[in-house]
C-alpha cells in the first residue's frame, strides 16, 4: 500500500491501496502539532495503512 | 546516389523457417530479401538494396546465450549501412529479440537501425527511449505499413536529416524533448483545442497522458499479529551526507538501509536528499518521511509481527518510469523472497 499526499497522483499511477498523508514535505507527521501529537498522529496513519493492508480491494482503495 | 546496403531480420516465422515448431532454430542468414523483405526492397526502390536476410528462431534468440552476438555478427558480415529488424507487431519474444538486434548492431556495428513494432508489445517499453520503433499494427495485417515506416526512417536517418515528432513520422515517442518556436502561445494553443473538443472536432493533445499498466491488486493480509511489515519510501531517505550518492532527481538507483535493533531515526544521522520539494521538515524529523518510531512501537504492541530489518529508499522525482518500474519489481522479488507480506511506501 502507498502513503501519499498526492492521492490523485497515486492513483493515477495505479496503486491500489491508498492513503493520504498529510503534506508533500511531511507525508507521515504534522509539524503544527507538539511532538507527542504528532506521534499519535503518525500512528493512526500507519495503523489506517495497515487496515488497508488488511482490506480486500477490487477497484482501487483511497483512505 | 549510392544504394545503401540494407540487412534485414527477420525470426524463424517470417523467414519461412517454420513455425513454433522451429523456433529452436539457429541464427541463419541468406543473400537478398525473403518473404516480406520483398515489399521492403519495393519501398526502398533505388535508395536501399536488401542485400540479405538473417533470421533466427524466437526460443534460441531469446534463451540461448550469445545468441544476438552470433545474430550481430552475421549482421556484420554483409557489410551493410542499414540494418531492418522485424516488424514484430505484438509479439513479445520476436519484440525483445528485434530491439535487442537493433540495438546492438547499432552500437557495435555503426550502422542505423530501426525496428517496428505495436506500441503495447513488452519490448516497445524496453526499448523504446533507445531506438527508433516504427509503431505498428498489432498483427501482420499492418506488415506493408510497418515497413513503409521503417524504410522512410532508416533513408532519412542515413542521410542524416532530422525527423519529425513522432505523430508525423509514425515512430513511437522516445521521450526526448525537441524545443521549438511555436506560431502561438500556449494560451491560444490551449483554447483553441479546447473549442475543438467543445465543437467535437478532432484536436491533438500537446501533452498525452501517460499509460499506466494496472497491476492487480494483492490480496488481503490475513492475520496482521503474525505478518512481517516492510518499509519503502521514494521520498529521497539516506544516512546523512548520502554516503551511497543517491540522486536528488532522475534517480537510477534504489538502496537498502538496516534497521534491526532500531528504534528512531535521528535527524543527525539522516536526511532526504529529495531534489523536488523542500526537504526541511523531513530533515527535523526524519519519521514524517519514514514512520520507523511508530511501526516500531506496533511491532512491540504485537498489532503486526515483525518489523521488517531494513528499509528500501530512492528519489521519486523527475523519475523514469521504465526505471520505477525495474526498482519496483527488483524490491517486491526481494521483499517477498525474504518473506515479507505487507509494504508500506511512504511518496512524496
Amino acid at each position: 500500500m502507498q502513503i501519499s499526499a498526492l492521492d490523485a497522483l497515486a492513483k493515477s499511477v495505479g496503486s491500489n491501496r491508498i492513503v493520504r498523508g498529510k503534506a508533500i514535505t511531511s507525508i507521515v507527521g504534522d509539524p503544527d502539532l507538539s511532538p507527542a501529537e504528532e506521534r499519535r498522529f503518525r500512528k493512526r496513519l500507519v495503523v489506517k495503512a495497515l487496515e488497508a493492508l488488511r482490506t480486500p480491494v477490487e477497484d482501487q482503495l483511497v483512505v | 546516389m549510392t544504394t545503401l546496403r540494407v540487412v534485414h531480420y527477420l525470426n524463424q516465422f517470417f523467414a519461412g523457417i517454420g513455425a513454433e515448431d522451429k523456433a529452436d532454430a539457429p541464427p541463419g542468414h541468406r543473400e537478398g530479401p525473403i518473404g516480406p523483405g520483398r515489399v521492403l526492397q519495393q519501398l526502398l526502390g533505388d535508395r536501399g538494396e536488401v542485400v540479405a536476410t538473417v533470421h533466427c528462431g524466437d526460443n534460441y534468440a531469446g534463451e540461448k546465450r550469445g545468441a544476438i552476438d552470433e545474430i550481430v555478427g552475421l549482421i556484420a558480415t554483409y557489410r551493410p549501412d542499414i540494418l531492418i529488424a522485424g516488424p514484430a507487431f505484438s509479439a513479445g519474444r520476436y519484440g525483445l529479440a528485434c530491439g535487442e538486434v537493433t540495438l546492438r548492431a547499432r552500437e557495435r556495428l555503426g550502422v542505423v537501425a530501426v525496428t517496428g513494432m505495436h506500441v503495447d508489445n513488452a519490448a516497445t517499453e524496453v526499448y523504446r527511449t533507445r531506438l527508433h520503433i516504427a509503431s505498428t499494427q498489432r498483427t501482420a495485417v499492418g506488415m506493408a505499413d510497418g515497413l513503409a515506416i521503417m524504410a522512410r526512417l532508416a533513408l532519412k536517418l542515413a542521410a542524416g536529416t532530422a525527423l519529425g515528432s513522432p505523430a508525423d513520422e509514425g515512430y513511437v515517442p522516445t521521450g526526448r524533448r525537441i524545443f521549438e518556436v511555436a506560431e502561438q502561445p500556449a494560451p491560444l494553443r490551449a483554447v483553441e483545442m479546447l473549442l475543438r473538443k467543445v465543437r467535437g472536432e478532432p484536436y491533438t493533445t500537446e501533452w498525452p497522458v501517460p499509460r499506466y499498466h494496472r497491476v492487480p491488486a494483492a490480496p488481503p493480509l490475513g492475520d496482521l499479529a503474525k505478518a512481517t511489515i516492510a518499509l519503502v519510501t521514494t521520498g529521497g531517505l539516506v544516512p546523512a551526507g548520502n554516503p551511497d550518492r543517491l540522486e536528488s532527481g532522475f534517480a537510477t538507483k534504489w538502496l537498502r538501509y538496516s534497521i534491526a535493533g532500531v528504534d528512531s531515526l535521528p535527524p543527525e544521522r539522516w536526511q532526504s536528499v529529495h531534489g523536488g520539494f523542500n526537504t526541511s521538515r523531513i530533515n527535523e524529523d526524519p519519521h514524517r518521511v519514514l514512520p520507523l518510531d511508530v511501526a516500531r512501537e506496533l511491532e512491540r504492541e504485537g498489532v503486526i509481527g515483525r518489523l521488517h530489518p531494513e528499509f528500501f529508499s530512492t528519489t521519486g522525482n523527475t523519475s523514469v518510469i521504465p526505471t520505477m518500474r525495474r526498482f519496483a519489481h527488483e524490491m517486491a522479488g526481494e521483499l517477498r523472497a525474504a518473506g515479507v507480506d505487507g509494504v508500506i511506501l511512504t511518496s512524496t
